[in-house]
């Protein structure tokens, strides 16, 4: 019963969208301020009955109720209460409905803290992510229906992937969404902004919020689904360019561009049209993402199942989403009017070629993942793009983009003086030469571009610091006067230091993780052991384990340094019975500089087993760092004057609204 | 600085950023694409050993042999008209079994054996590879949607 209600309740959402879609449009058109009013209770009312359905359909995973097919398909009574929990957006069909609910409860933040919002824009804005929803509801009702019931009910059910029952991966889908879902804020307001016929700084520093969180989410996630295929794959490999990957991975480079194109907006009135235009790119990219996964048109190690049925559907959503929205982008930005001007050394230069590197840098990966697609449909021969074409596309594009990062942030807006900054930053050329120096002298027989790319992760951390340290006058002031400097530094100013110092960190991390891993594949009866990096693994044996749907076998590894015992390890195979499938539990020994990482095989029947041993360095500089950018975009977001949001609209900078 | 000037350098750059990002796409795609084959593309006309080949099909029954200390394997793949002997060195994935699809990554080495340097196997229990679903098509072996 509830779950039809559930059901009901989705489709009177699909009707207060509609309602949320047309009405305050038309009535933004002819200035009815009753009519623009009905978006903001349509919005709520919208998000009520989404988290009806949301919480309808979990409650039919959480007492598995296998009387519904989608319960059936991805749930089991024996599995632990959180995985029920997160079974629910495991699977095509939920993962739609969290989609829609991630949806309604960014429209109704619009609904309820929008008050200071001009009504028209408000109108607009609620009317156009209606338009999303109404496509997601449609999609999700007409072709992956989560409350389909199953007649007659089986006693139990197929049991979620089991790759997919483990704490990173439960929360990697919520936080990846929130960022998709989040730069359809942004999508929106600019499609606002296109009809209004209007962009000036108050309209940034509304878009500016919503991108942040958006883009801090992703970062989140991708981080989170990094870490996932980490530890839970067993390759000791923490990025693979799959097709997967790729796709979460394209919105954040356009999403990154976008963060820093929306302050040129705010603070300098320029931009404009390019901002908008990203805008609306980036979040054709997160559906794009969204659906290329599942319409199984590109072939991918770590896919869900695939359905093609649906990639008609999908195809025409995608077509009528982007192609409408850049027709629209065509018709209506040349009547934007032009902002303000600056040289090309300043800040605002700066940003434009931080957007030209990314925007590169996107394509580069667009090209890569799509390619094997172009190429089917143009001769039917079937290709893949592997790593090395994007370690030879992508790695270029980001040195040149690294390296001026730490130079953009020391230049003042529109006319910069580039002797001066390069003089500010002495101090990172010569920690940059030092870590260069101290790689050169450690490491033994790698690559020298290893030497030079730490050098360059160097040169961005200090920069990123001395930049922050110059503002608050660190060492040249007295220590109260740095920090009263501090507290009256802008929040966004501290979580830009924060951010850009991150992805020093995990750079370091993530070129220390490819240049000098070891791995050591052997077979080992118990007894012996395996040498690497310096330490020893005794391998002990395998026992027999039990878990709640699972048996494993585990292996115990000694791990001995220098002759002195440090740590225990224990790598597990375990199978999960309902679906007979196996899986591998890497067991990981971190310390901040490294990490051992240790996997079992098979036994060979005379008593050996296959173990596959992997030292990895400063992998854990990876999470670190990306946490710290997601921290530094909090910190921004949590900025005064994001908050103080729209109130102040300047009337010498807005347009006439080109047409009514 | 007027406004034409200024969109001049932007232009500029924007031409000298995508010129280079469109140079090493070409020369990386030209070097970086693995070409999917079934065993009956591949044994009607053989690659040269240094193309980069994507073999999909079925692991054939009773053909994976390991070797004494387990890290070397041999099986054939088929697509049921015809069959590759693949050797690989390594651990297998978790998924790999015999009378499974599967691709396997590599080389065609000279003696008519496939050289994998990666192997993968299908992610759960419902998925195929589209790619050997397509060639188990073309060479008439489809069995049909697979389980539901």
């Amino acid at each position: 019963m509830i779950i039809e209600l559930g059901h009901f309740a989705l489709i009177l959402a699909l009707a207060a969208a509609v309602i949320q879609g047309t009405l305050p449009m038309i009535g933004a058109a002819r200035g009815d301020a009753a009519w623009m009013a009905l978006a903001r209770p349509a919005a709520v009312a919208q998000l009520f009955l989404v988290v009806f359905a949301f919480c309808a359909l979990t409650q039919a995973y959480v007492t598995s109720d296998f009387s519904v097919l989608n319960v059936v398909q991805n749930s089991h009574s024996a599995k632990p209460l959180l995985y029920k929990i997160t079974g629910v957006w495991g699977n095509h069909e939920g993962s739609m409905l969290l989609w829609i609910l991630i949806l309604a409860l960014f429209g109704s933040a619009v609904a309820v803290f929008g008050g200071n919002l001009p009504p028209s824009l408000r109108a607009r804005v609620l009317g156009v992510q209606a338009w999303i929803g109404i496509g997601f509801m449609a999609f999700t009702l007409f072709t992956s229906n989560p409350f389909e019931r199953i007649f007659p009910a089986p006693l139990n059910g197929e049991d979620l992937n089991p790759l997919l029952q483990d704490p990173g991966l439960a929360f990697h889908p919520p936080m990846l969404y929130a960022g998709y879902v989040g730069f359809s804020m942004a999508f929106s307001f600019a499609i606002a902004a296109l009809i209004e016929g209007k962009v000036d700084a108050a309209w940034a520093r509304w878009v500016r919020p919503w991108t942040l969180l958006a883009w801090a989410f992703l970062t989140g996630g991708i981080a989170l689904g990094s870490w996932w295929a980490y530890y839970e794959l067993g390759w000791g490999g923490w990025w693979f360019w799959d097709p997967v990957e790729n796709v979460s991975f394209m919105p954040w480079l356009l999403g990154t561009a976008l963060l820093h194109s929306a302050i040129v907006v705010e603070k300098r009135n320029a931009l404009k049209t390019w901002t908008i235009l990203l805008a609306i790119l980036t979040f054709s990219l997160s559906l794009i993402g969204t659906f290329i996964v599942r319409s199984g048109v590109i072939t991918s190690v770590h896919a869900f199942a695939s359905d093609p049925e649906r990639g008609f559907f999908i195809l025409i959503l995608l077509a009528i989403a982007i192609g409408g929205s850049l027709t629209l982008f065509a018709l209506r930005a040349p009547s934007l009017k032009a902002g303000g001007l600056f040289a090309p050394i300043s800040r605002e230069g700066g940003m434009v070629i931080n957007n030209l590197f990314l925007t590169a840098a996107c394509a580069a990966v667009f090209l890569g993942t799509l390619y094997p697609l172009f190429l089917e449909a143009i001769d039917g021969s079937k290709v893949s793009v592997g790593p090395p074409f994007f370690n030879a596309t992508f790695v270029p594009l980001m040195v040149p983009l690294v390296f001026l990062m730490a130079v953009g942030p020391m230049l003042p807006w529109k006319r910069a003086d580039l002797a001066g900054a390069l003089v500010r930053l002495k101090v990172a050329a010569l920690a940059a030469l030092l870590v260069a120096g101290l790689t050169w002298y450690l490491q033994t027989g790698g690559p020298i571009l290893a030497v030079a790319a730490m050098g360059l992760a160097a040169w961005l951390f200090i920069g990123a610091l001395v930049e922050w340290a110059d503002r608050v006058k660190l060492f040249r002031a007295s220590p109260g006067e740095s920090w009263r400097r501090a507290r009256n530094l802008p929040r966004a100013a501290h979580g830009m230091t924060l951010a850009h110092a991150g992805l020093a960190v995990a750079m370091a991390g993530m070129i220390g993780s490819s240049v000098w891993k070891q791995e050591v594949v052997t077979n080992l009866k118990p007894g012996e052991s395996v040498e690497i990096a310096g330490y020893s693994l005794l391998f002990e044996g395998v026992g027999k384990l039990e878990g709640p749907n699972y048996k494993a076998e585990r292996a115990r590894f000694t791990v001995t340094r220098g002759g002195e015992e440090i740590a225990l390890m224990f790598p597990e195979k375990r199978v999960y019975q309902v679906k007979a499938m196996p899986t591998t539990e890497a067991a990981i020994r971190t310390t901040f500089f490294s990490d051992l990482y240790a996997v079992i095989g098979d036994a060979d029947g005379q008593g050996g087993w296959t173990v596959r041993v992997y030292h990895e360095p400063l992998v854990p500089w990876i999470w670190i760092g990306c946490l710290a950018m997601v921290a530094g975009g909090l910190t921004s977001l949590s900025d005064r004057r994001l908050r103080v949001g729209a109130p102040h609209r300047q009337h010498k900078s807005t347009a006439r609204p080109a047409a009514a | 600085m007027t406004r034409k000037r200024r969109r001049l350098y932007i232009v500029i750059a924007a031409l000298l950023v995508f010129g280079g990002a469109t140079a090493l796409v070409l020369t990386a795609l030209d070097d970086s694409l693995d070409l999917f084959q079934s065993p009956s593309q591949l044994m009607a006309s053989p690659p040269p050993p240094e193309r980069g080949i994507r073999l999909g099909g079925l692991v054939e029954e009773g053909t994976v042999l390991k070797s004494t200390d387990g890290l070397s394997v041999s099986f054939r793949v088929t697509d049921g008209a015809q069959s590759v002997p693949v050797s690989y060195k390594g651990i297998l994935p978790d998924l790999f079994r015999e009378g499974q699809g599967v691709i396997t990554v590599g080389n065609m080495g000279p003696d008519g054996t496939f050289v994998a340097r990666e192997v993968l196997a299908k992610h759960d229990e419902n998925y195929l590879p589209r790619e050997v679903v397509d060639a188990l098509k073309e060479s008439g072996q489809w069995q049909g949607e697979a389980t539901q």
